[in-house]
């Protein structure tokens, strides 16, 4: 297997609405500032790999064609991936895979969502004669098994309310972060209105336009140190069987198992972490499905993953503070390559050397992962 | 100067025919009996409801048809108060796993005709009908208490999701 | 590279209008039947991939429901594309470069019939220049239709003997749709115009399906001997519409000069006038083509491209020694991607 390097990382700007943008500008801003990092141009780049999330939150089908152009694409292979919200980092792993296995020397690859576009929660909440009158959005998906999960482990109220602080605090040092909330602390997360009971308007992730980048490559270019792809891994299960544990889903633990063993690490050795928490509770939850603590709740509790905790999570303030659906998932691995890359900036981890970067999607079915190194693997 | 155009309306209307299927069509039509048809996977003997096409862990089809009983156990829920497009209720009501008798899967619908305060796990409840009944599942209505003794935690503590 | 091999297909026939099977059925009939042509079961299956669109099934995530079909428990390494399932067989391809697993499951699936495919398709093009004029997939193909009688390169006999053709291989082929209208040329030609110059049977016929192929590293089987893809920019008025440019290009990092002769050619024209250039730049005169009747007579939206490897290694098993199949996406043969197949 050949070694694949991030030499290049590009994000936008994240915000509700990017009406300064187009859908081909917004996706050249992540892809240029890429290229410009990795100091190449399109010409440098042998394919493109897109990822996205349901076509239908911008209104138009299959928009990796009509992209190509803007990507510099036309002449070469662009590929398109959809695995739900897991998309940003399949789609970055299926790009690490052509590098890998030899097939292209350097590829571009781009993820994004311009959910302003459309209605995202119309496209999520569609009636099917087939399924039950329901209809309440993610959240109202995801807050019954947030319910489970506090009724297994115990785990107080407050530590939902932490994790929304802390990632918010986080999002202060980033300036690409869409939600900026100087203010935010515990009484103003706990005095914000129940939405999807037990989750808090503060609790929840927003709904963002933006695109990330990542020149994934078998050569080292541009003047920044690279980050060295020490494993990938991508597991999937169903979504309705009977007995299966959606809060502890086996195919997140398997998804971080086989990454770990890949790489000959454990997750003692992982220095800071990048998951997809669109709700806050999803930190703990994860924090246990992937073997990172024992107990998620008390790990948050005890202060371990602030940036300045021994296991800091989502240093750049997560899914929680800026959240283009099908983006959010490569800004995890891009975030965890900027920290071993020491270009993490004003969320930089003291020494991080090995960062892991999460994604999951569907009815928390869809997992992938990827652990990323100052130094090259093996 | 006139205002900058930022944007463009761009309204997008697609009609689809969609067939249900054998399963879920025969499931559809039980539904204007008012019975509530599952199918029994003849690898893993689990009782889906409502049924898929296949078993979604042993991939095979599941020709045994299973009536399940139309009251059932409230796993774990939400209370559902943020209003949006799209919406079919009015804020706020509880969207509940509900796992009914004889089935092992659990079914998403809402429990009403009770404060959304006093619903939790482990309650019990049963089917109300819509009138008139079409072959959707928003035949029934919705999913009111029994006012059964709740159903113990270790009871149904393995079908929460 | 490894050598990767078509250890298993699995087909239903292509439908207008199926109403026995849903998403889920339709995966499961294929995948179930690849699964046994290869003598494996869904446990000794080391990656799944799988292509589809939302737009085509009416709904967000449709995989999510699909992979219902093919049992991914315990947890499997599983992707999805939201291209042709001919770009999830290249996936999985990829993925078996690896070295750590040597088998996968690739499927497609879609419901073209009672899809609004037209609007679909219309839906693809740039949003802000293109899709609000509305342009049918029809009149798009006629533009090139148009380009390629200007150029000397095809007359409305050519397409009229394409499409009779298709339709003569087709009305034997068991995945094919009851043939419906005349195979004759000269009666194909006093149809009524459309979109000048194409009439309504230049249009493939759109129809319900699934496929799935299992691919092994080693073993038997018709080989992967090349794949490759390549795009061009999705503006009609970028592109030369008489060159097929990215035609050409996959065609060449496939590795199809130096493969040798072509026997059996399976390819992804969903309009008569592709048909007539794609044999035209890939060089196809001595080839069998479209021995299955082709995409012109069924054609499954998102499984067409997939299917094509399936009946290319359908000729190979059945004795050629070389085939090709071709996949395509976008509007006027924008995306492409050619798979070579070769006997062991």
């Amino acid at each position: 297997m050949i070694p694949c390097a991030v030499t290049g990382i590009g994000q936008t700007r994240y915000a509700a609405k990017r009406e300064d943008v187009s859908m081909p500008e917004l996706v050249r801003e992540a892809a240029l500032r890429a290229l410009d990092d990795a100091g190449l141009d399109f010409d440098g780049i042998d394919a493109v790999v897109m990822g996205k999330a349901p076509d239908m939150f911008e209104g138009v089908a299959n928009p990796e064609l009509f992209l190509a152009g803007a990507l510099g694409a036309a002449g070469k292979p662009m590929f398109r991936v959809h695995t739900a919200g897991s998309v940003g980092g399949s789609t970055a792993i299926v790009a690490a895979h052509l590098v890998q296995s030899g097939v292209h020397k350097r590829v571009l690859t781009v993820a994004w969502e311009k959910q302003s576009e459309s209605n995202a929660m119309w496209a999520l909440s569609q009636k099917f004669p087939f399924q039950p009158p329901v209809a309440a959005g993610a959240g109202g998906y995801f807050a019954p098994i947030i319910r489970a999960y506090m009724r297994r482990s115990g785990a107080p109220e407050h530590i939902g309310w932490q994790v929304a602080v802390k990632d918010r605090r986080n999002a202060l040092r980033n300036p690409l972060a869409h939600l900026h909330l100087p203010d935010i602390d515990l009484d103003m997360v706990k005095a914000s209105p129940l939405l999807w009971d037990p989750i808090r308007y503060l609790e929840t992730c927003p709904s963002s336009d933006g695109a990330c980048a990542m020149v994934l490559s078998a050569d080292v270019t541009g003047d920044r140190p690279p980050a060295w792809v020490h494993a990938t891994a991508m597991r999937s299960e169903p979504m309705l069987f009977p007995g299966r544990d959606e809060v502890s889903p086996r195919a997140g633990a398997a998804c971080a198992q086989e990454l770990f063993e890949q790489a000959g690490k454990t997750p003692a050795d992982v220095d800071c972490a990048e998951i997809y928490v669109p709700f806050s509770w999803y930190e703990p939850m994860w924090l246990e499905n992937l073997g990172l603590a024992e107990s998620g709740w008390r790990a948050v509790d005890a202060g371990r993953t602030a940036l300045d905790g021994d296991l800091p999570i989502n240093m750049s303030g997560g899914v929680l503070s800026s959240n283009p659906i099908g983006a959010s998932g490569m800004i995890r691995f891009a975030e965890a390559a900027r920290q071993v890359r020491g270009t993490a900036d004003a969320h930089q981890v003291d020494r991080a050397r090995l960062a892991m970067g999460h994604a999951y999607g569907g009815g928390s079915q869809f997992f992938a992962t990827w652990l990323v190194g100052t130094e090259p693997p093996g | 100067m006139s205002e900058p155009v930022q944007r463009v309306l761009g309204p997008v209307a697609l009609d689809y025919t969609v067939h249900a299927g054998s399963v879920t069509g025969a499931f559809l039509e039980a539904l204007l009996d008012k019975r509530l048809v599952g199918r029994r996977c003849p690898s893993c003997a689990k009782v889906f409801l409502p049924p898929r096409g296949a078993c979604p862990t042993c991939a095979v089809p599941m020709p045994e048809a299973v009536e399940v009983g139309q009251r059932g156990v409230v796993t774990t829920f939400s209370v559902i108060r943020i209003p949006f497009d799209g919406q079919v209720l009015t804020p706020p009501y509880a969207a509940a796993h509900i796992v009914l008798d004889g089935a092992d899967t659990p079914l998403l619908h809402i429990v009403g005709e009770c404060d959304v305060d006093t619903v939790r796990m482990g309650m019990r409840v049963e089917a109300v009908w819509a009138d008139p009944i079409e072959p959707t599942l928003a035949s029934v209505r919705y999913f009111r208490p029994t006012g059964e003794p709740d159903v113990a935690w270790d009871a149904f503590k393995e079908h929460l999701g | 590279m490894r050598p990767v091999h078509i250890a298993g297909i699995g087909q239903i026939p292509n439908v207008r209008g199926d109403t026995d099977h849903d998403e889920v059925q339709l995966v499961q009939a294929v995948a179930s039947a690849a699964l046994a042509e290869a003598g494996l079961h869904k446990d000794d299956i080391g990656f799944f991939c799988s292509g589809s669109s939302d737009y085509v099934m009416g709904r967000p995530f449709s995989f999510t429901m699909a992979i219902d079909g093919v049992g991914l428990w315990p947890p499997k390494r599983e992707s999805h594309v939201e291209m042709d399932g001919a770009w999830a067989l290249y996936e999985a391809w990829v993925r078996l470069q690896h070295g750590d697993v040597d088998t996968a499951l690739v499927y497609a699936y879609g419901k073209g019939h009672g899809a609004p495919v037209d609007g679909m398709l219309t839906a693809q093009l740039d949003p802000y220049y293109e899709a609000p004029l509305g342009p049918s997939p029809m009149a798009l193909a006629a533009l090139q239709a148009r380009a390629l009688i200007d150029a000397g390169r095809l007359t409305e006999r050519d397409l009229a003997e394409v499409v009779a053709h298709a339709r003569r291989l087709g009305a034997t082929h068991p995945g094919v749709p009851a043939i419906d209208g005349p195979l004759d040329v000269d009666a194909l030609l006093d149809a009524p115009y459309v979109a000048t110059p194409l009439r309504a049977h230049d249009e493939a016929v759109r129809t319900d399906g699934a496929t799935a192929i299992v691919l092994s590293v080693g073993g038997g089987g018709p080989r992967i001997g090349g794949i490759a893809h390549c795009i061009e920019p999705i503006e009609l008025g970028l592109r030369d519409l008489t060159a097929a440019t990215s035609v050409r290009r996959a065609a060449a990092w496939a590795g199809l000069e130096q493969a040798g002769s072509i026997d059996v050619a399976e390819l992804h024209a969903t309009y008569s006038p592709q048909a007539v250039l794609l044999r035209q730049v890939l060089g196809l005169a001595d080839a069998v083509v479209d021995p299955s009747g082709g995409a012109l007579v069924a054609d499954t939206p998102f499984v067409t491209g997939l299917s094509r490897i399936a009946e290319a290694a359908r000729a190979v098993q059945g004795g050629a020694v070389r085939a090709l199949a071709h996949a395509s996406g976008g509007p006027c043969l924008q995306h492409n991607l050619i798979c070579l197949l070769e006997a062991r």
